[in-house]
């Protein structure tokens, strides 16, 4: 799950870390009144969408750039009127952009240094992971590639948790001396006290920076939490945006349905995640393509497969369905029993192949048998793919 | 002799009065599968099924009972806790099927059996199985989620992140005839407790393992780290799939460890290495059983 800007601003003001001054709107008016209490004129009014690049982003009322540096709150509204609203489409956003419903404005820092900092879970040592880089403002991916040397990480015992000589350690990979160094740790340790508490699994903080008066500040971050773990965090999932999410996968989650939307035309409803992407690679194998992602997990019930097919079928891209169930929780004459209840509510008129193996096979091959819905069965998940893949490009 | 488990192994099962933690244990006692005890907080002393009798506490099942491994389907919440109790409790091995486990749980709960005598697979996972040798492989040791009724006790090692492609290739293989070993499945999170790798030795050391199927997936690079000991150790012959070579970069494709974060993390990237580590990697999640054979009559 991601959140914006402006919350993780408010995620840090919460846990006391650092970070310019500033505020949302989501008015002309408000963003004026906000650049007004904030005072100053050196300011920063940034569109809140979850997409990268927005500085070099263009709306599509012609309007150019997603961040912006008033020198008025005037300005501050004005700026805010032409964004708000309106659709940014950036490099990552594809053609359709984003909607811009809140913009923050905040105070523009002045900046001596640019740093790198973020935490991170380690899969190889499952543990956290610090990592610093004295070259922030960039990619750090970049960074890693060219300048390895330049990236330090500092391993945190999950038990015994951040100590004080890590800290020390991290301020001198920074660079960071006497009072930078001292306000430096004290933004690490509620980084880390926060990174835990949320349940996140990586917060990323490009550019930390440091600025002329000398003080340490969280300029832009990045938030990733562990979905796993938001049952406990009800003002994490409060934070959730569903206007940036693709609107078939927001109405799979509410059936707990694993969804992915891709561009194919071949759709298909899977069990279990292994078997769910082994399906798409074997789709593209025989020459498809593959329409999406779908893990109907192990306890589906009827309507969540009934849900599914609608969900599919909604995406007018998709000229054929593949079913494909091997079945060690999941049930095949569930999923039998869940394709006859969407097809009784919806009219199939793609051609559908379907291949069960597993527990209750004999149940779910008889009552599609027995239905007269037209079905393509499968022997096996080569048959299964060949026979999609025939039906669809013809 | 197979590895993990066989048909003498004792087993209990937390959770066993749950819905899912309940079917699945019946499912065990129908195949042959000696669950000798359950385990749920507050329901010590009734019974489960016909005969199998349930403790409160993990320690008075395996005192009583004699069990040495666990099964764990607890909801996720209290997933953590119980792995750490059946750790306390002293098992050889437990087996969390449980999906949903929040990632920093697994990490506390990794770090803090540090040391301890006991092996975890999972969470997340399908379980472990040891066919028997009777009419569809009856007589084994099931314990989790597979369908008992697709295997053949042989000669062949599975191991796998994915359940549903572990039965995929355990179907292939019992279909052309070639029985299993044992399969074990370790998980889709992406902190868990036996890798690739450990099973790897495992079924390396096995006397009735002659061949075996290694499935990955995208994210981390523990297929690679596999891989590598493989090309330098392994005696037997290996084959291997990894699925998600069509999956976008930055999603997580169902399982939360599989995501594709870099370069070396990608199907094509691990692929790559399992070729070159001597694995014969199949093209296709329909072609795994018969890699591992034209390699066997080569």
């Amino acid at each position: 799950m991601n959140i914006h800007e402006y919350q993780a601003k408010e995620l840090f003001e919460k846990f006391g870390v650092p970070s310019p001054n500033g505020m949302v709107a989501s008015t002309a008016e408000e963003a004026e009144a906000a650049a007004k209490a904030i005072g100053g004129n050196d300011l920063v009014i940034k569109a809140q969408v979850h997409a990268g690049g927005r500085g070099k982003g263009t709306f599509k009322n012609g309007f150019k750039g997603g961040v912006h540096f008033p020198k008025t709150p005037a300005e501050a509204g004005e700026l805010a009127g032409q964004m708000l609203g309106q659709t940014l489409v950036t490099h990552q956003t594809g053609e359709a952009g984003r909607l811009v419903s809140k913009v923050m404005i905040a105070e523009s820092a002045d900046i001596t240094r640019e740093l790198y900092l973020a935490i991170l879970l380690d899969r190889e040592s499952s543990q956290p992971v610090i990592v610093v880089s004295t070259e922030g403002g960039m990619d750090i991916e970049a960074v890693a590639e060219e300048t390895p040397e330049k990236i330090v990480r500092q391993f945190v015992h999950p038990l015994a948790g951040l100590q004080p000589f890590e800290v020390r350690k991290l301020a001198k990979a920074l660079e960071l001396e006497g009072a930078q160094a001292k306000q430096f740790s004290k933004l690490i340790k509620n980084l880390y006290k926060l990174f835990i508490s949320c349940d996140c699994d990586m917060v990323e903080i490009n550019p930390l920076v440091v600025t002329p008066t000398g003080d340490v500040l969280a300029l832009d971050a990045k938030f990733g939490f562990d979905d796993n773990a938001l049952y406990r965090h009800p003002e994490i999932v409060a934070m959730r945006d569903t206007s940036e999410e693709d609107p078939r996968e927001v109405e799979a989650s509410t059936f707990d349905l694993n969804y992915i939307g891709l561009d194919g035309n071949i759709a298909c409803l899977v069990n279990g995640a292994g078997l769910a992407m082994a399906t798409m690679d074997i789709i593209k194998h025989c020459g498809g393509d593959p329409a999406n992602f779908l893990d109907v997990g192990g306890g589906a019930t009827k309507e969540q497969v009934a849900a599914a097919f609608k969900i599919i079928l909604s995406d007018p891209k998709v000229e054929g369905i593949l079913v494909n169930i091997f079945g060690g929780i999941m049930q095949c004459d569930i999923i039998a029993e869940g394709i006859l209840a969407a097809a009784a509510e919806l009219e199939i008129t793609i051609p559908l192949v379907v291949r069960l193996e597993g527990t209750n096979v004999k149940e779910g091959r008889e009552l599609i048998a027995n239905s007269d819905l037209a079905v393509i069965p499968a022997d096996n998940l080569n048959d299964a793919a060949e026979k999609i893949v025939a039906a669809v490009n013809g | 002799m197979a590895i993990l488990v066989d048909e003498n192994t004792k087993v209990l099962v937390q959770g066993i009065t749950g819905g899912f933690g309940g079917k699945h244990a019946q499912l065990s006692l129908d195949y042959g599968t000696q669950i000798v005890a359950g385990v749920t907080p507050g329901k010590g002393g009734q019974t489960f099924g016909t005969s199998t009798p349930i403790y409160d506490t993990v320690s008075d099942a395996a005192e009583q009972s004699g069990a040495t491994v666990s099964a764990i389907f607890v909801p996720p919440p209290f997933a953590a806790d119980a792995i750490l109790e059946a750790v306390d409790a002293g098992m050889d091995l437990v087996i969390a099927i449980t999906e949903g486990i929040p990632v920093a749980d697994m990490m506390r709960v990794k770090a803090a059996m540090a040391g301890s005598n006991t092996r975890l697979i999972g969470p997340n996972c399908p379980g472990v199985v040891t066919p028997g040798t009777g009419k569809d492989s009856h007589g084994g040791c099931r314990i989790g989620i597979a369908p008992g009724y697709i295997h053949k006790r042989g000669n062949v090692g599975v191991v796998s992140r994915s359940g549903t492609l572990t039965y995929e290739a355990v179907y292939q293989l019992t279909e052309l005839g070639y029985g299993q070993s044992t399969c074990v499945g370790i998980g889709g999170d992406p902190i868990n407790g036996t890798s690739h790798l450990d099973v790897l030795k495992m079924f390396n050391d096995d006397d009735e393992t002659e061949a075996i199927i290694m499935i990955g997936e995208i994210g981390g690079n523990a297929e690679a780290e596999a891989a590598r000991w493989a090309a330098e150790n392994c005696k037997k012959p290996i084959a291997g799939f990894i699925a998600g070579a069509t999956a976008p970069p930055g999603r997580r494709m169902g399982h939360a460890g599989a995501i594709v974060g870099g370069e070396e993390d990608t199907a094509e990237a691990k692929k790559k290495i399992l070729a070159e580590c001597g694995i014969a990697v199949s093209e296709t999640p329909s072609n795994m059983g018969r890699t591992l054979v034209d390699m066997l009559k080569k």
